[in-house]
């Protein structure tokens, strides 16, 4: 009787270990393009600054990483369901997320601020947007800053992604929009954003807007997170995260 | 066999007992601690899904009887363009027809800067003009294709009755062929009102609140998975339910026995 | 013209994906409409011959999707089936189990589609003449060669047109596989209008292929129509 079941469980053990080692780590990014942290060509192709990171820190942390966009509001089940193993969807790392999930260590930062047409005089503050229309992407910081100071004074409209948002504050629907300091930066200095400018940061609140991107792991994966931890750092230290940046940006944005 | 009876089987009672248990214990051992916090946006949301559903729905069934009268009895001019939008509704998806009105037409805003200062500007900013726009659409392309089989449908010795009595054309569509067509028709029609009210969480992607779009606030901002879910279906059979005995009593209140001249 | 450069079929132009979208929204039409057309059979036979639980428990399951919007049902599917999937793996000692989209897409879609098949199915097995199945069943044919040689090519010219508009209703709801995140037209033209900045012309092009889908459909479903009715009394001139 005994031997039967040490084969067995040998085998399933060498079974699992030989799937584990083979197992790719699947990086969630948003399947909504983000430029100018990733975006997508119509070849398929993503590319910007965060599949750049994606490959460095895989890299230095020498695991075989795949791409695997997901839908950006179902992006945190997706990982607690084991759909994907790492979230690096330019995701700000907040005390509510982190009841559910662990963050590694931040990769960058930015801001929120408060985009609005040139001709628009709107102050980033309650004031300032008393009455108007604003913008913001569901299931982001920004939303819950949004709903949590200026749900009294404007009116919130709610989107799917980023660039709906940015769609509708073209065509003048929306008043305003609130956003990542550097995503916005390359929206209104691209050609379809000549119309806005950006007006400023909003008044921080770091229980909502949270301390820096970083990526996201299952709680309890402490292996998984110490890595990308480790090599994040390495990246940090070697300059290839400034090389990255200096590619797209003119300013620091660790 | 009586309705009641019909529940005292005991085969029913074991599932209906089974049923209680199984809500009981979905009551005590999921996660419902956010139903306070949300329960006024839900009121908001649902009270803005009926909304859109009578509102898309009257403004719909307007539409679809000429539609389905022009190509139930109509010369060609009429019937061609009657046709021919029913098979563009009905052979694109809803969601694409609500993407193309709402981005579509906002993508062609800035190209026209005197818009902003006219007098539909605050409607074209809203949202919910274009949801209503595309759910009645919709609801016309589908159920002009309806009517177009009910005003075939009325027998034609009523129409000649009519005549003979010297009934004007208008008088014979309004009293005779349109509400013979409807009541024959009724049935079809309430299952029509419910395919539409399965359609309206699609203007949650458009930015109107209803309670589709509240249960996905519920979902992102608590990360809960299923238990949003599940109130919502629950929401949503509720309110077909209602739709359902809605037409029963309709389809009641007109005379049992079908024409037959 | 722009429009049509960005309609092109190689990168830069995105008439590739759009294509390549189409195609899983095939795809995943068709699977869901034969995932369905399979359930259908089974609760159809359920409701008809079964005993009363199965009776109870098929019009729960019939309602029920009737009444709830796909998208909620999706939603639900999509996330019970990948739980079981991957308690189950993980309790057998594999890995994790790749879902990818068309077969999530299928799965939901398809479940959706087997309860407005069962009534479909059901109401045309009921059209079938009993006399051809008593004398089946005189001949003591087996219920499975019954339904095989008798039955379900007799159901067929009834079944047609309901089952001809449940293969649009599937190719239609792909659409909304789009909202969950999953590649196929819809979601291919949304990206695309988004990269482009010119909804109109990917949201009409998208509109046009789903069309033609629709017409072709409606072409292929009435030459099948009329090669299941050969033989029967034409109804046309009888009223």
């Amino acid at each position: 009787m005994k031997l039967p079941m040490i084969l067995s469980t040998a085998f399933i053990t060498l079974a699992m270990a030989s799937t584990a080692a083979a197992e790719k780590v699947k990086i969630g990014i948003a399947a909504e393009p983000y430029p100018p942290f990733a975006s997508m060509d119509s070849s398929g192709k993503w590319s910007g600054w965060e599949v750049e990171m994606i490959d460095a820190v895989c890299a230095a942390a020498k695991l075989e990483c795949e791409l695997t966009p997901t839908a950006w509001d179902g992006i945190i089940p997706s990982l607690t369901g084991k759909q994907i193993d790492v979230i690096m969807a330019s995701m700000s790392i907040t005390e509510e997320r982190s009841k559910t999930i662990d963050f590694t260590d931040k990769y960058y930062s930015s801001p929120a601020v408060i985009v609005a047409d040139k001709s628009m005089k709107i102050t980033p503050d309650k004031e300032g947007l008393k009455g108007k229309i604003l913008g913001i992407q569901a299931s982001t910081t920004h939303a819950a800053y949004a709903q949590k100071h200026f749900a009294d004074d404007a009116e919130l409209k709610s989107y799917q992604t980023q660039d709906e948002a940015n769609q509708d504050l073209i065509a003048g629907r929306v008043d305003a929009i609130q956003a990542d300091a550097i995503a916005m930066s390359d929206f209104v200095g691209s050609d379809a954003g000549k119309c806005c400018e950006i007006k400023g940061q909003v008044p921080d609140d770091e229980s909502v807007l949270g301390k820096g991107i970083g990526a996201g792991v299952r709680k309890g994966d402490d292996d998984l997170r110490e890595k990308l931890n480790a090599a994040i750092a390495a990246v940090v230290e070697d300059g290839t995260h400034k090389k990255i940046t200096d590619k797209y940006f003119t300013v620091d944005i660790y | 066999m009586s309705g009641l009876k019909e529940w005292l089987l005991p085969h029913r009672i074991v599932m209906l007992l089974l049923a209680v248990a199984l809500v009981v214990w979905c009551a005590m051992n999921l996660r419902w601690d956010w139903i306070p916090k949300y329960t006024p946006l839900a009121v908001e949301g649902i009270w803005r899904t009926i909304w859109l559903l009578v509102v898309s729905i009257f403004l719909g069934f307007m539409l679809a009887v000429p539609l389905g009268f022009a190509q139930a009895v109509g010369p060609w001019y009429l019937a061609a363009p009657a046709k021919t939008f029913c098979t563009i509704i009905r052979g694109t998806p809803l969601l694409l027809q609500i993407w193309l009105l709402y981005y579509g037409l906002g993508s062609i805003f800035p190209l026209f800067p005197e818009i902003r200062n006219s007098e539909l500007w605050p409607y074209l900013r809203q949202a919910w003009p274009y949801a209503v726009l595309a759910l009645t659409l919709s609801y016309a392309g589908y159920e002009g294709e309806v009517m177009r089989g009910a005003f075939r449908s009325v027998a034609k010795g009523q129409l000649e009755t009519a005549k003979a009595f010297g009934m004007s054309r208008f008088t014979l569509f309004r009293r005779i062929w349109l509400p013979q067509a409807i009541r024959n028709v009724l049935p079809t029609l309430g299952g029509e009102t419910i395919l539409q009210l399965k359609a309206t969480p699609l203007v949650a992607t458009i930015t109107i609140i209803d309670i589709y779009a509240v249960s996905s606030r519920v979902r992102q901002d608590t990360f809960i998975i299923y238990e949003p879910l599940l109130l919502l279906a629950v929401i949503y059979l509720m309110i077909a339910g209602m739709i359902t005995l809605g037409f029963k009593w309709l389809e009641n209140r007109g005379p049992q026995k079908r024409g037959s001249v | 013209m722009e429009s049509l450069e960005l309609l092109s079929f190689s990168p830069p132009g995105w008439g590739g994906n759009l294509l390549r979208g189409l195609l899983h929204s095939l795809q995943i039409a068709l699977g869901a409409f034969g995932f369905g057309l399979l359930i259908g059979l089974f609760g159809a036979y359920g409701k008809l011959n079964g005993g009363p639980i199965l009776r109870d428990v098929l019009s729960i399951y019939t309602t029920v999707v009737r009444a709830v919007p796909e998208l909620v049902l999706i939603l639900i599917l999509y996330y019970v089936g990948t739980d079981i999937i991957n308690q189950a793996s993980s309790a057998l000692g594999y890995g994790r189990v790749e879902i990818n989209g068309v077969a999530a897409g299928i799965w939901g879609l398809g479940i959706v589609q087997g309860a407005y098949a069962t009534e479909v199915l059901r109401g045309a097995i009921l059209a079938v003449p009993s006399g051809q199945i008593e004398s089946g069943r005189a001949f003591g044919m087996p219920p499975f060669m019954l339904m095989r040689r008798i039955t379900i090519p007799a159901m067929l010219s009834f079944a047609l047109p309901g089952l001809a508009n449940l293969w649009l209703i599937a190719t239609k709801d792909t659409a909304l596989l789009a909202v969950v995140g999953f590649s196929e037209l819809t979601l291919e033209t949304r990206q695309a209008a988004t990269a482009t900045r010119s909804y109109f012309t990917f949201f009409l092009a998208a509109g046009a292929l789903y069309l033609m889908v629709t017409l072709i459909s409606g072409f292929i479903f009435k030459r099948l129509e009329n090669h299941a009715r050969r033989g029967q009394l034409d109804l046309k001139g009888s009223g």
